[in-house]
């Protein structure tokens, strides 16, 4: 799932499927610690998923408050776009 | 409870390949809140109810809004009412509703069997995360805090910045044109959402 993730980055260049796939890659990322955490009976691995949880959550907001300004500026989604940008 | 694990992973593996195949967004979404949902039901099957019951909480809670209200947003304008009739085709939303209803007999099968989730793992309950968060990783929990709160600012930041260069494009246009050119707050009021679409 994590490869499924880091294809779709790669693949696609609409920056709302870029945070999706970066969404997608820590969700398979947590489910990795919490299968860990499970497999040795620890409670750590679930206090990583929590903290994965909240980077995920402080990583969107400010995704997609730079996904908006981005937006009104270029008029597209295209992550090429913003190449473009200079100082 | 080995057949429940492996078919929510199947449905988790099928709505993610949808997710980065899809072409519309929305679309994309539907399946992405899908795979979100069959991971709560692997975590559960892993035993971990208390971090299953965050995942459908928080990610397709909390995230899931935030996309969509991005992607509504950004889908202002005078199309709208044309997307809207073809999101109510039945073909759009067929394919997260099958997966879905399997995730629905899934949950069915597990409520039918008693609230005793015997598996093969053992259960590490919300109790043993607690100790262990406010414990071991309490300075964690302090940091994760502190990127919240980064987060927030940063987010409130980068919305706020543009509203005010957006007011000062607007004022130097108007004295530009001078009082002549009543209408150019209107003009820019009507110009907003189609030039978004």
């Amino acid at each position: 799932m994590f490869a499924l993730g880091l294809a779709g980055l790669l693949v696609r260049r609409n920056l709302i499927f870029v945070l999706m796939s970066i969404e997608v890659m820590m969700n398979a990322a947590g489910l990795a610690f919490v299968t860990a955490g499970s497999r040795w009976s620890q409670p750590d691995g679930q206090v990583m998923f929590i903290f994965v949880l909240a980077t995920a959550a402080a990583e969107v907001s400010v995704g997609l408050a730079l996904l908006l300004q981005l937006y009104h500026q270029y008029k597209s989604l295209d992550a090429d776009a913003a190449s473009q940008m200079r100082g | 409870m080995h057949a429940l694990f492996y078919v929510a992973a199947v449905v988790a593996i099928l709505a993610t390949v949808r997710v980065i195949t899809c072409l519309n967004a929305v679309h994309a979404l539907l399946y992405l809140i899908v795979s979100l949902l069959s991971v709560a039901i692997v975590l559960y099957s892993l035993g971990a109810p208390f971090i299953a019951a965050l995942e459908v909480i928080v990610y397709a809670g909390a995230i899931m809004v935030l996309f969509i209200f991005v992607v509504m947003m950004l889908n202002l304008g005078a199309k709208a009412v044309d997307t809207e009739r073809t999101w109510l085709k039945p073909s759009m939303w067929i394919g997260p509703c099958i997966l879905a209803a399997i995730l629905i007999a899934e949950v069915a099968y597990l409520l039918s069997r008693g609230t005793s989730a015997a598996h093969s793992g053992i259960i590490v309950g919300p109790k043993q995360v607690g100790m262990s968060l406010f414990g071991t990783y309490l300075m964690g929990v302090e940091l994760a805090s502190m990127l919240l709160l980064g987060a927030l600012v940063a987010a409130y930041h980068l919305s706020a910045r543009k509203r005010e260069k957006l007011e000062i494009r607007n004022v130097t246009d108007t004295d530009r044109t001078g009082t002549a050119a009543g209408g150019d707050l209107v003009r820019t009021g009507t110009g907003g959402p189609s030039r978004a679409a």
